[in-house]
């Protein structure tokens, strides 16, 4: 790879854009593993896969609910099911079956839910899944990953494939820039520091990681340096790293594409209340629909940006000096 | 026209089922007998005539698997798991107690129970799935599902239809327990369903009329079925919700269980008194 200046902005790609491709690669080593689309191979990528294993490729038309069952029924025939479609239809129309045939009998079925968050973009609010990882997180046994970027995506798709029993996948669909590598180490129930600092954190995943890491890059140079986590275990997840943020800085910023409740926010606030209760501020969807529009635009307009993480974490270290928070 | 002693051994067996389904519901407590009923002489053919199942071997990948769909009547699934060797007499009375492992409804994690149901509308895509990974695992394992009339009111239904066909799975044979009573009342008054075997066959099944309760037809729908190569075959089968017992005939007993007289009528009229069998 080649060295980049310091100055120069990563590439951005996006994550849909490799999914086709890593599960091509996953295709070879597990014979066992079965695609299925609801008629969106070519808006997920899954129609890679499609032309290298046409005979493990099921196109379903467009029918979530049947989908999911079908899935279901692979599944106990000892295939290793993976539905690739729109987040907000597959998690959302899917989300009744899936809980009942699927997360029910803990069968070994994936979903990859591409276009998280409003940063679908132009297609609106119909299209922008700002509630699946809240829907899908409270399903027991269901595990929730969601890569940083495109270079994770292989690797968390071979995690959730090794993984007995149901995986949510969520991806995004806007083009992310490049800061992780392939090689990072993925493992359910992990998550990757991106940035290190004390602080404050900023736990976090997706793009908004991404976001992230723009963000402390910024407070830096105002000598505040703030660690910057991503993620990528939803569910189960990384308790280790949350209680070992909240006790080195005692402040929190939890960093999403979808609505504040629920979603990775809630999850941290979880486990923040009943170890090390630090104060957490949460930059993500208030509570609102929001509407077409591009990507970058509606992320400023609805105060998903560096910016918005970075006033966050001067909220947040307002309120731990307020407290009186002496680090341990 | 089946051999009379081939179907005196099946009544006798859907006798024994039906009796097993009053016994367990009132002990239970809850459950719904009504449904049961109406489907016992079809599960009694599919699992002491058709299925090639193994008892000793419960998870043989390529046994034929049967999918109830209209997952409340499972006492009439747990019934043949013990008719047929799979459970004990104790775990099938244990039937929606804590700890034990027979469900309220179907869980396909038990060894014996193919598929988990209860959520109407969501066995047959299950079935579908099972009838394709069969087949591309080249296994000559065939699937069977039995589903509610009332169940047809639900879109999942229409969509596995709609996907049986498209994929040719000749290895699927379903019937539609047709007994025209749903929790609300007759099929007819809740949501019509007419024409209901030409729904089915324009959605591209090879599609059957049948009395539910009479073995000679169950049998040869199941044998046609056989012969069909590519495409999934359906029974409207007629049946009677209650049909066994004279005073459960009806809608009475969709979810109520028989009170300790009742039941005593109720084997007493299947021929069952109430020793356990």
């Amino acid at each position: 790879m080649q060295a980049q200046s310091p100055s120069k902005q990563p590439e951005a790609v996006e994550q849909r854009a490799v999914l086709g491709d890593a599960l091509v690669r996953l295709g070879a080593t597990h014979p066992n593993l079965v695609v299925l689309s609801p008629d969106v191979s070519r808006s997920t990528g899954a129609i890679k896969f499609k032309t290298a294993y046409p005979e493990r490729f099921i196109c379903t038309g467009i029918s979530e609910q049947n989908t999911i069952g079908v899935a279901a029924g692979l599944a106990m025939q000892g295939w290793i099911p993976l539905v690739a479609a729109q987040s907000i239809f597959i998690a959302g129309k899917g989300w009744e079956p899936f809980r009942q045939t699927v997360a029910y009998p803990h069968l070994n079925v994936k979903i990859v839910g591409t276009h998280g968050g409003i940063n679908v973009g132009p297609d609106g609010v119909s299209h922008q899944a700002i509630e699946d990882i809240a829907i899908m997180r409270v399903i027991p046994g269901v595990v929730v990953l969601a890569p940083t970027d495109g270079n994770q995506v292989f690797s968390v798709l071979r995690a959730a494939i090794d993984e007995p029993g149901p995986v949510f996948i969520r991806l995004e669909r806007s083009a992310i820039p490049l800061i992780t590598r392939e090689a990072d180490p993925i493992h359910i129930g992990g998550s990757n520091t991106l940035v290190e600092g004390n602080d404050a954190a900023v736990i976090a995943i997706g793009s908004m990681a991404v976001a992230g890491v723009e963000a402390a890059n910024l407070l830096a140079h105002e000598g505040v340096n703030v660690r910057v986590i991503s993620m990528v275990s939803i569910k189960p997840i990384d308790e280790a790293a949350i209680i070992r943020s909240a006790r080195d800085t005692g402040a929190l910023v939890v960093a999403e594409d979808h609505n504040c409740n629920a979603g990775l926010g809630g999850a941290v606030a979880e486990v923040v209340v009943r170890t090390v209760p630090v104060p957490i501020e949460q930059v993500a969807v208030r509570d609102i629909f929001a509407e077409s529009g591009q990507a970058d635009e509606l992320r400023e307009k609805y105060h998903l940006t560096s910016y918005d993480i970075g006033r966050a974490v001067r909220r947040v270290m307002e309120r731990r000096e307020q407290l009186g928070w002496a680090s341990r | 026209m089946i051999q009379p002693d081939i179907a005196e051994e099946l009544g006798r067996r859907a006798r024994r089922m039906r009796a097993d389904i009053v016994r367990m519901t009132s002990m239970a407590g809850s459950g719904h007998p009504g449904s049961a009923f109406s489907a016992a002489d079809i599960v009694s053919v599919l699992f002491f005539s058709e299925m090639n199942i193994d008892p000793d071997r419960p998870q043989w990948e390529d046994r034929d698997r049967f999918v109830l769909s209209k997952g409340h009547a499972a006492p009439v699934l747990y019934a043949a798991l013990y008719e047929r060797g799979f459970i004990s007499y104790e775990t099938m009375m244990s039937l929606r107690r804590i700890g034990s492992s027979l469900q309220g409804h179907p869980y396909g994690v038990m060894p014996g129970v193919d598929a988990t149901t209860g959520s109407l509308g969501t066995g047959l895509s299950q079935a579908v799935g099972l009838a394709l990974g069969a087949r591309m695992r080249g296994s000559r394992s065939r699937i069977y599902a039995v589903t509610g009339d009332g169940e047809c009111d639900e879109g999942q239904i229409w969509e596995a239809a709609l996907s049986a066909s498209h994929f040719k799975l000749g290895n699927l044979a379903v019937f539609v327990d047709h007994n025209r009573f749903q929790v609300d009342g007759p099929v007819d008054e809740v949501m019509g369903l007419r024409p209901l075997a030409d729904k089915w066959r324009s959605f591209g099944w090879r599609v059957e009329e049948i009395d539910g309760h009479n073995y000679g037809d169950i049998l040869g729908f199941l044998e046609r079925s056989r012969q069909s190569a590519e495409q999934p075959s359906l029974a409207v089968a007629n049946t009677t919700k209650g049909w066994g017992v004279s005073f459960m005939r009806g809608n009475k007993y969709h979810a109520r269980v028989l009170t300790p007289d009742e039941l005593e009528l109720a084997l007493a009229e299947l021929q069952f008194p109430s020793e356990a069998s």
